[in-house]
Parts: structure tokens; sequence; C-alpha cells
């Protein structure tokens, strides 16, 4: 455990659903209180659905895993009400460095784009983060039972059978989904005898949280190839408490127990942050990582979710931050189907998005590890070729790839998205999230994001919302210059919405439709598209 | 856009020359390295996906084609 952070530790309560003669029954039941499950259960409570979530542990992650998290994820829990502790915890960075060898190649500075509710991203630890989730989850309700170990699972057509350990034994819940969110290397996949395929990476990795307390500057390093570590790469980001991550590259041929021994990292780290700069060691694990994803996510009434289904490299942080994402689109339509709004196929969609998601983010993070560890003697000479010219050429620095920044996945083949009839600019298609921008609602500044509500919403600009609509039980309505101030001009300029126009907005803050000059029946047509109802 | 295939050079010739020449004295790990410089110039400079990647086919075809 590390020396900065005392994790929390749950207390396993017996639940009177032990005690009961015959099987208990409940709409959900999570299994995995990580980001994903923990997201899951929140978001199910905000829609109504009080779920059980299941841990086999009764603490947070040991040491840090996931550090960086990115907007999306904190426009999800801002949604939830849980992102204000974490932005004041969290910290922010602007400031990225480059080192190739002994020489440093150049700087960036993500100056962010204004107007907009949420950072681009925070560096936080993940037990951090885990704690303020379960403080959010105990607040509204949900069922958390920790040292609650899922140990079987047997599917019947109306239901699911859930078969679990605890310190008083075993017992046995029914329920009409399980959200599986047990992690990669999934129990529950395992038991339906499912699995998970893909890449795996044979090099190694030594991460060191490491406290320093001397001032050190809020940057992200990178280094390939640097003189105090030859041959291999380096990463140094900043987390809460003055800890900061350093990332050691090892190859795939080193001893990962060696390289453990605090006598053979305290030179690494030594050497790289000067002689003059008192640090202590707070944490140290090897790793190695896989690239894999599930062939489907929904089986019949088991979903997966987060690591259990798709699985990345470390680069890019898209791990947690794509879990917590397919969470999110997973909840509002299971809470639909379960309320019987919609139908089973409307749980399809999460599937078809999702698995594009994690292709998507798989790419990404396969893209960042072939750049940090060249697979061949060409891929290396390129690489290096960037890196020099990286130096005095801003353009080689594009190519430069130590990790994209997470950003959410924009659906191209969505069956709940209507496709555009009408000319659009900017990015805000059918299909992506819906753009942030300040607003003022009830005489208050805030943002866009924040005056969606539960349901989907319209918005629409000056007489684009067709009658009838208004009263409409399942759609709210959000008119520029009635229901808010579109006070900066963002609002308009980022959906390029002008007067007569409207957008539909799905319950996870994702456009559906959009139109120039839109009728009811338009509206009410690409509703029912998105609620899988025709 | 497409990739022009069709004589473009201000001065072939030229050009020719000046390539060899700008590889004097390199090693082979040298001049794989200028070469690979001058891939990432030249490719940022066409800038276009179709073109390029056009011109990678183009290029590993026809490499491929000398292995039969
Ligand atoms: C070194 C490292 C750095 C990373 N950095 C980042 C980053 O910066 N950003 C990012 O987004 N991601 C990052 N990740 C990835 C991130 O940690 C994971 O993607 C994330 O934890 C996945 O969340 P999850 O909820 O899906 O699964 P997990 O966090 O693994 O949670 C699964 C939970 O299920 C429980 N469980 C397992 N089996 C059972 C069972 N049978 N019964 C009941 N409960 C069970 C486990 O105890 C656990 O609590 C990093 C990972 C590593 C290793």
């Amino acid at each position: 455990m590390p020396a900065s952070h005392k994790n929390a530790v749950y207390v396993y309560r017996h639940s009177a659903d032990q005690d009961a003669a015959r099987p208990v029954h409940h709409p959900v039941i999570v299994v995995g209180a990580g980001p994903s499950g923990l997201t899951a259960g929140i978001d199910l409570a905000f829609r109504g659905v009080r779920g059980v979530v299941l841990d086999d542990n009764d603490t947070v992650s040991v040491g840090s895993r996931a550090i960086c998290f990115s907007k999306r994820t904190l426009e999800i829990w801002q949604r939830l009400g849980c992102a204000a502790p974490m932005l004041e915890k969290g910290i922010e960075w602007r400031l990225g460095k480059v080192f190739f060898g002994k020489q440093r190649v150049f700087e960036f500075n993500l100056q962010p784009e204004p107007g907009h509710g949420m950072p681009a991203f925070i560096n936080l630890q993940q037990y951090y983060v885990e704690e303020m989730l379960i403080e959010r989850a105990m607040r509204l309700g949900v069922d958390l039972r920790w040292r609650n170990r899922v140990v079987g699972i047997r599917e019947h057509d109306d239901c699911v059978w859930v078969d679990i350990d605890t310190p008083d034994g075993r017992y046995v819940l029914t329920a009409d989904y399980v959200v599986a969110a047990d992690g990669a290397n999934s129990p529950v996949r395992d038991m339906l005898g499912l699995e998970s395929a893909g890449q795996v990476f044979n090099d190694q990795f030594l991460i060191a949280d490491v406290v320093v307390e001397a001032p050190f500057p809020t940057e992200r390093w990178f280094w390939f190839d640097p003189p105090f570590h030859e041959g291999q790469s380096v990463l140094l980001h900043r987390q809460a408490d003055n800890v900061f991550r350093i990332d050691f590259q090892l190859g795939a041929d080193a001893d990962g127990n060696a390289a453990l021994e605090p006598a053979s990292i305290a030179p690494r780290i030594r050497a790289m942050l000067g002689d003059k700069v008192a640090w202590s060691l707070d944490w140290a694990s090897v790793y190695t990582f896989r690239c894999r994803m599930m062939e489907r996510f929904v089986h019949d009434r088991v979903i997966f979710v987060g690591d259990a289904a798709h699985q990345v490299s470390p680069f890019g942080a898209r791990g947690a931050n794509g879990g917590v994402q397919s969470a999110e689109n997973l909840t509002w339509k299971l809470a639909r189907v379960l309320r019987g709004e919609s139908p089973v196929a409307l749980l399809e969609s999460y599937d078809n998005e999702r698995r594009e998601a994690a292709r998507e983010n798989i790419l990404n993070s396969t893209r960042a590890t072939d750049f940090i560890t060249p697979k061949s003697h060409v891929s290396r000479v390129f690489r290096d070729s960037v890196l020099r010219l990286a130096a005095n050429e801003p353009f080689a620095r594009a190519l430069v790839n130590s990790g994209r920044l997470s950003t959410p996945c924009a659906y191209r083949h969505s069956p709940l998205s209507t496709p555009d009839a009408d000319r659009f600019e900017g990015a805000a298609r059918p299909g992506a999230v819906c753009p942030d921008a300040p607003v003022v609602r009830l005489g208050r500044r805030e943002f866009l994001l924040d005056s969606l509500g539960k349901r989907f919403t319209v918005i629409c600009s000056g007489g684009g919302l067709p009658e009838g609509l208004r009263d409409d039980a399942d759609i709210d309505v959000l008119e520029v210059g009635v229901d808010f101030d579109d006070v900066e001009g963002l609002v308009s300029k980022r959906l390029d919405l002008v007067a007569g126009g409207a957008y539909l907005i799905r319950p996870d803050q994702y456009v559906c439709a959009r139109w120039r000059v839109p009728t009811a029946d338009d509206v009410v047509t690409a509703w029912r598209r998105a609620c899988a109802l025709s | 856009m497409t990739l022009n295939r069709q004589p473009n050079f201000d001065d072939a010739d030229a050009f020719y020359a000046a390539l060899i020449e700008a590889h004097r004295d390199f090693s082979d790990a040298e001049s794989e390295a200028m070469n690979a410089r001058l891939v990432l110039l030249l490719a940022n400079h066409i800038g276009s996906h179709d073109v390029l990647f056009e011109a990678l086919d183009t290029a590993r075809t026809s490499v491929l084609e000398e292995r039969t």
C-alpha cells in the first residue's frame, strides 16, 4: 500500500437477502465496484433503478492504477453529482516536455478552449476516484455489498441466478440483468465460457509512485531513450498529494522482480530527478498489458462493461475512461428496458456503439504503444527520425505519439442516430457528444450540459420547436432565449444552431438528430428510432 | 486528389543527381535515417490522406512484385 494514502475500508454487512428462504430478486446486479461498476450503479440509481453492486473486496484500488481522467468522464460524473471533489483534489497540467536521448526536443502547452464546464482532463489517483464514487453511491442509497464474491452465474430465460460467496457463507440472488464490471480477468466471463481476444504485448513496465517534497513543476515529461535508462522510455506525471507517477519501460526480457528491488529503482529515479530533489518511494509495481475485447458485450441477460469487455494499454488513458463511458451508455438503455419503455432491442445498440468505441480506443492505444516501443528495425528508424526532426520541425511533432488524449467516440454506425438531411458545420453530428457551452438559466450561470436532464432533450432556437412538443411526456425542451440564454453565443456556434433549427439529445448527452427546420413528426420519428421503438 | 504518376519534375536529372549527392559519405545506417526523414518531410508536404495511401500502396506493391 502506498504510504501517502490509506485506503478506506468498507465493512462487510450481512444482508437480509442472505437469510431469505428463496432467492431474492433484483432488477440489476452489478458485479465489481471499480470505476465502471460504480458508475453503472450510481447512474442506475440516478435513473430510478436501485441496483445491487457486489464486490469481492472491501476497499478501493490498491496502489494507483488509472491517473488521467478525461473531460467526457468528468462530464458524466458531473451529471451524477460527484465531479466537484475530484476537480478539487485532482491536478491539471498544461505543459508537456518531450526528450530524446540527452536532448529536450520540444515542449507543448495545452491551452484549454474556454467555455467548457469540465477541463480537458485531470490527474488523480484511482483510489481517490473510487472513494469519491463510493461516497456518492452511498448517498444515493445504492446497495453496495463488500466481500460478496460472485462464484456462479446461471442464465435462465426470464432471469439470471447469481451465486455469491460471503464471510457468512453462500447465498443466491436473481436478477433481470447482470452487469459484469469485474475487471480485465472477469470471472463472470470465464464462468460463461466466453473470452476476450486480442494482442498481448511483451514489454514490461515498472511504475513507481514517488513523493517529491520540494516544489517540482506540474508538467508531463516523456523521455524516449533517456541517458539514465538507455533504449527504453520513461514517463513522469504528477498526481495529487505531491505524488509523481514514473513509468519505466523495462523491455521484454527484463527480470520484473529484480526491477522492483528498491536498490534497483532508486538509482534510476535519482538519475532522473537529479541529486538535489528529495523524494521517497511510495509504491511500485511491474505490469504488462494487453489490448483485447470480447466479440459481443451483450450476452442475453449478462452485459459486460469496462475492462471485462474491452482492455487497452495504459498509453492514452483509455481504460477507466472507456469503462465509465461504456457504463453510462448502458444505464439509460437498461433503465428504459426495465421500465418497459423500450424493447430489449435497445440493448443491442449498446453492443454496437461500445464495440465501435472499444475498437477506436484499442486502435489509439496500440498506435501509441507501437511508437513508444517500436517492434521492428524500420519502425525504430522512422520513430527516431520523427523525434530528431521534431526539435526544429513543427510538422514532425504531430507524429510524436506518447499517448493521445482520450476523447469520446463519435458513433458512426449507431442504429439510434438519424442521419443528417440538412447541412451543418461543426462536430456536433448525430452520434457525437453534445458540445458544452456557457449558458444562463433561471438567472444562474451554468453550462449547457448541466441544463440537460435525465430524459431526451430538444435544444432549439427561434421558433424551431414544432407544435405539441412542449408537453411531450418523454422529451424536455430547452429553447434558446426562452429556457436559457446563450450568453456567449457559443451554443449557436458549437452546434451551428440558428433560428428555426433543433437538436435532439439522448439521455447520455449524445446527439441523435438535428434539423434546420424540423416538423413535430421529424422529432418524434427520430426519438422513436433512438428508443428502438421503430 | 490522386497520386500524380505522370512526369512532374522541374528538372529530373538535376533532382536525381542531388538525391545521390545528398547521401555522400553516409554509412548505410545514416542513409537509412536520411531517407526516413526525407519521406517524412515530403509526406507532410503532400498531406493528403488519399495521395499518401496510394503512394504507399504503389511503392509496397512494386517491392512485393520482385519477390516472385
Ligand atoms: C499502470 C496502469 C495505469 C493506468 N492508467 C490509466 C489512466 O491513466 N486512465 C485510465 O482511464 N485508465 C488507466 N488504467 C486502466 C484502469 O485502471 C482500468 O481500465 C480500470 O480500473 C477498469 O475499471 P473496471 O471498473 O472496468 O475494472 P476494475 O477496476 O478492475 O474493477 C473490477 C472490480 O471487480 C471486482 N471483482 C472481480 N471479480 C469479482 C467477483 N467474482 N465478484 C465480485 N467482484 C469481483 C474487483 O475486486 C474490482 O473491484 C491504467 C491501468 C494500469 C495497470
